[in-house]
């Protein structure tokens, strides 16, 4: 019964196709090398020592005992941090900026959230280190902790940074606050949108704070050499961007910071931060010692950074035909122990998916005593897609107005403006919700007491960005692609096969290799669901550089003006003479003794990004005495623009409704009243197993993306958007009652049920 | 985790005389799927490690229909649920034994480390005080035997001294018409802990219609595992009811004593032992009637 489905308009040679993934036997047999797995002569083993408090003064560190430890090589503190002796003079406008990037790695003053690192030692072996960190000796003064945006935004409230102001519309506030910023969007006129409406409705809604959850734990080996060259080797979803931040946290020369990505378990955004980097390439300065630092699972927990908690506030008005006249919305953020929670896109998104004329939208970012927030898999927009989406679900039940309808009323479509201001272009929402609608799960009823179904859209920008890719013709006819965008879902693939298919050869003889930041241009992170949409379009335009330096070489070698010549499916031919033709292969044989050898390249920031939409479909079954939810059946139906690889498209779909379906019912940060995580493990962070998982029907609608050569839209984020209200709202039908919280865990639905 | 030393007895003499070298500095291992856990955590510290999976005695499983079931304290998991003699005759034992952990985890771990771990939701536990069972002890003062439901003392915590080690758990053999079954609450549908839970054995009449008596127990409701004495008694005589059932999980009801924490609230707590009181109930009474 379960399904995956294409809806292919256009077909090419390659693109399009489920080709084998070129790290997929490395990945499968063990052998593919991980961060964990670096080896380098004298190589030490790191260990961060943290602080046990959510909020705290730091009095004094001692590490002297830690340091006349055998086999302790190096001990670092927040004082070995250059900014530690820098100045407001010295930085000027940058100082709070660089201040607050230098205490997350490490803390100097104050600790914000438990687990933020305080110190860190480096020793011959883990178990010395681990000893070592013990004899260090903290005194802390302990102050009470700010856990909620609730609490943070109290007029008393504990203060996290006593200079830190919120920052309105580009004023400062007078008094120093948690709420680091306070932005709006608005359109039309709000009054007015809620006079037309028939119906108003106004909710509230919280979700807790949750983890992407890789399996891969943050790791980092430095080396810094006795020459000032800083060498990483890391798990990051930007090699470039941890170049910049180590370079920026250490003042020292881009140019000598290499960062050297390995193989990948998992970032869904949370690897995009430098945590360990700055500290491993710390302890190896004063070692002169490689150094490499890893993290327990706890410490993933307690000091990388989750998505953000939310407290938020909907109010929507409906005419009776269905037509949405207004929206007011109100979101508080959680940034964690730093300014910069996605409070900004989860605004952006909210009305994304709806063509709403009046709207207003408020949005908070307000730091706590949690870790720093990092992205997490479009960040913001399932949070607010939950409000918005779970409003629109209980204005379709007071309307007895079928949900699919309502939102095809309403859907945004080309030239469309957002509310916060740009227009749609050609976008593929009402496709995905036609789709939704004619698919037999939609027209299956359902079968028994306590289920409910659930409906909901979810909307992500998609980004473009910076991708660099280096394509050399090797003399067999084959090529190498050099790229920089680490390989987390399967890019390798989809980049070459828009390599492969614009230089007409087959996908086989594409060998694409991700390479360190010394070896190729300035590439942007794997995230922002850009890489198959930027660094496929760098290829695409390295693939023609290609051609038209083979073009070049097919003339000089025919001594015919390059206009003469045409390339065209993999060969080269004559356009006026049939006589001469070369097949790819046929000139790479000769390119060495023609004058050498060719290799294209590209750096590309495109700005033709395709915006994704989703609609997901799910069916719930509530047991009534115990409130336990389980999910009987998912569809998820998305726009790819073209599915370069339909596989990868298919496990991106399905793995964000994974995550969304943990997100929804059972993941959540538990706190005790003094800000400490009490479920830093996978054993109480309940994350779903295969157990509890039906399969995840998909269909990908092809909307190509008129801003990409083969229609590409980016396809890994959407699909984390709508599962939050789509069970949310599914759970509300089955019991009766409305889920406004998430988690919806047994014991909330219990409660929910009355 | 630190260093420790580590040892493989051949006999349960060596295993006591290692045991008692170290006093409270010595652990048993088994399965040591908590054990070593904890030892990496630093939630436990030890000087000593007993590997007593080598002693014969601690991996046997028999049956009598006289004697009953002897399972050796390090027996696994896997190796209960698959021996056809408990699988006959105690499917509430195999209810428990085949939802710890996960299939690799019941590959190593065994009930005896489950009594002996003494958390307060071990799911075997119940199941065993269900059924009878007992505990057979032996130290440097030589063997004794307690009743499992007296063997907990607290969380992680029970009545071995130092140098004693569980040998093996005794099981009667089942009357006729009996039945037991163990059933938790859990979030997820694997690799979590007990919410709450619950092991309910009964023992019919010939007629199937009639309760001549009847043994509950609780998981996650208190400092350690829960015998409610008062709620099991309350079934013997009664006939088969609905509102004999309800009697014994209201009296069930009492006996809870959670806490809130992150896995569930005292009222979420108290209600599910209702719940899974009535549940496991009437799985008994099916099994005590061959249905």
């Amino acid at each position: 019964m379960t399904s995956n489905i294409v809806l292919s308009e256009v077909e090419y040679n390659v693109v399009g196709k489920r080709h084998i993934r070129p790290d997929g036997v490395d990945k499968v047999t063990g052998r593919a090398q991980y961060g964990a797995d670096v080896q380098l002569t004298g190589l030490l083993q790191g260990r961060v020592l943290r602080s046990p408090h959510a909020h705290a003064r730091v009095i004094s560190i001692d590490t002297s005992a830690a340091e006349a430890h055998p086999g302790v090589f190096a001990v670092v503190t927040a004082a070995d941090l250059p900014f530690a002796s820098l100045t407001r003079d010295d930085l000027g406008g940058d100082y709070q900026r660089l201040k607050f990037a230098s205490n997350h790695v490490m803390a100097s003053d104050k600790v914000l959230f438990k687990g933020h690192p305080v110190a860190a030692v480096a020793a011959e072996s883990q178990h010395v280190a681990e000893e070592a960190i013990n004899l260090i000796k903290v005194d802390y003064e302990v102050i009470p902790p700010s856990m909620t945006v609730r609490q943070a935004m109290e007029p008393d409230a504990s203060l996290l940074h006593d200079d830190l102001f919120t920052s309105e519309l580009g004023q400062l506030s007078d008094k120093p606050s948690n709420v680091a910023s306070h932005m709006a969007f608005e359109a039309g006129d709000i009054d007015e949108g809620i006079k037309q409406a028939d119906v108003v409705l106004e909710r509230e809604f919280e979700t807790a704070s949750v983890h992407q959850g890789y399996i891969e734990p943050h790791n980092s080996t430095a080396f810094w050499n006795t020459d000032g060259q800083l060498n990483i080797w890391t798990s990051t979803q930007g090699p470039f961007v941890v170049r910049t931040n180590v370079a920026d946290i250490l003042r020292h020369p881009v140019s000598r910071v290499k960062v050297t990505p390995m193989e990948i378990g998992g970032g869904f955004g949370g690897k995009i931060t430098a945590y360990l980097e700055p500290i491993a390439a710390l302890l190896s300065k004063k070692s002169a010692r490689p150094v490499k630092l890893l993290m327990s699972r706890t410490e993933v927990f307690e000091a990388s950074g989750p998505a953000p908690g939310t407290w938020m506030k909907v109010k929507l008005g409906a005419t009776s035909e269905g037509k949405i006249t207004a929206a007011d919305i109100f979101l508080a953020f959680e940034a964690g122990a730093y300014p910069g929670s996605p409070v900004m896109q989860g605004a952006a998104c909210a009305l994304a998916c709806y063509d709403v004329p009046n709207a207003r939208i408020n949005g908070y970012d307000v730091v706590v005593n949690k870790p720093k927030t990092a992205a997490y898999r479009a960040p913001g927009s399932p949070q607010a897609a939950f409000a918005v989406e779970s409003v629109i679900d209980e204005i379709c039940e007071q309307l007895g107005v079928d949900p699919v309808e309502f939102r095809l009323r309403n859907a945004s479509r080309e030239g469309v403006r957002r509310v916060e201001g740009p227009v749609f272009r050609r976008i593929g929402l009402v496709e995905c919700l036609e789709a939704a609608r004619n698919h037999d799960h939609y027209k299956m009823p359902l079968n028994g007491p306590n289920q409910g179904r659930g409906i909901a859209a979810g909307f992500w920008f998609n980004r473009g960005f910076q991708s660099a890719v280096n394509i050399s013709v090797n003399p067999d006819g084959t090529v190498n692609l050099i790229e920089g965008s680490v390989d987390i879902g399967g890019s390798r693939a989809s980049i070459a096969q828009q390599a492969a298919e614009t230089l007409g050869i087959a996908y086989e003889d594409v060998k694409p290799t991700v390479v360190d930041t010394d070896s190729i241009g300035y590439t942007m992170v794997t995230g922002g669901s850009r890489t198959t949409f930027a660094t496929g379009w760098a290829a695409i335009e390295a693939a023609e550089d290609v051609k038209m330096q083979m073009v070049e070489r097919a003339a000089k070698i025919w001594d015919t003006p390059v206009e003469d010549v045409e390339y065209a499916d993999g060969a080269l031919s004559h356009k006026s003479d049939p006589e001469l033709r070369m097949t790819f292969r046929e000139l790479a044989r000769q390119l060495l003794g023609t004058g050498g050898g060719i290799t294209g390249a590209s750096n590309v920031d495109p700005t033709g990004e395709g915006n994704g939409f989703g609609v997901h479909l799910v069916d719930v079954e509530v047991d009534p005495d115990t409130g336990k939810v389980t999910i009987l059946r998912y569809t998820a139906v998305q726009d790819a623009g073209k599915a370069i690889h339909p596989s990868y498209v298919e496990g991106q779909m399905q793995g964000g409704v994974v995550q969304g379906i943990g997100w929804a019912l059972n993941e959540e940060y538990f706190f005790n009243d003094q800000g400490q995580m009490m479920n830093s493990s996978f054993l109480d962070y309940r994350m779903p197993t295969a157990l509890d998982l039906p399969m995840i029907d998909t269909v990908i609608v092809e909307v190509a993306n008129p801003g990409h050569p083969y229609g590409v839209r980016g396809v890994g984020e959407v699909p984390i958007v709508p599962p939050l209200p789509a069970i949310g709202c599914a759970i509300s039908h089955a019991i009766g009652n409305r889920i406004n919280r998430l988690p919806a865990n047994p014991g909330a639905v219990l409660e929910a049920m009355g | 985790m630190e260093a420790v030393e580590y040892t493989t007895p051949k006999t349960v003499s060596e295993a006591v005389q290692a045991m008692a070298s170290k006093g409270d500095r010595a652990r048993a291992l088994a399965g040591g799927t908590d054990l070593l856990v904890q030892l990496r955590g630093g939630r436990r510290s030890a000087d000593l490690v007993v590997d007593v999976k080598d002693i014969p005695e601690l991996n046997e499983i028999s049956y009598s229909s006289s004697g009953g079931l002897t399972i050796g304290a390090a027996a696994p998991c896997y190796r209960i649920y698959q021996d056809a003699a408990v699988a006959a005759n105690y499917p509430g034992l195999v209810d428990s034994a085949s939802l710890i952990g996960s299939i690799q985890i019941q590959g190593r771990a065994s009930l005896g480390g489950n009594l002996c771990n003494s958390a307060p939701s071990a799911d075997a536990i119940p199941a065993m005080i269900a059924l009878g069972a007992v505990a057979n002890i032996a130290g440097p003062n030589g063997t004794r035997q307690v009743a499992v439901e007296d063997f907990c003392t607290g969380p992680g915590r029970n009545v071995l001294e130092p140098g004693e080690i569980l040998v093996s758990i005794n099981m009667p053999a089942p009357q006729a018409s009996s039945g037991a079954n163990y059933l938790r609450f859990i979030p997820r549908n694997e690799m979590d802990i007990a919410v709450a839970g619950v092991g309910s054995s009964v023992v019919l009449d010939g007629s199937g219609q009639n309760f001549v008596s009847g043994r509950i127990s609780l998981a996650s409701v208190a400092p350690t595992p829960v015998f409610c004495e008062a709620a099991g008694a309350s079934l013997a005589g009664k006939p088969v009811s609905d509102e004999a059932i309800e009697e014994a999980a209201r009296l069930a009801m009492e006996d809870a004593k959670p806490i809130t924490d992150m896995r569930g609230t005292i009222r979420q707590r108290v209600h599910l032992v209702g719940v899974l009181t009535r549940r496991t109930l009437n799985n008994a009474i099916q099994r005590a009637r061959g249905e």
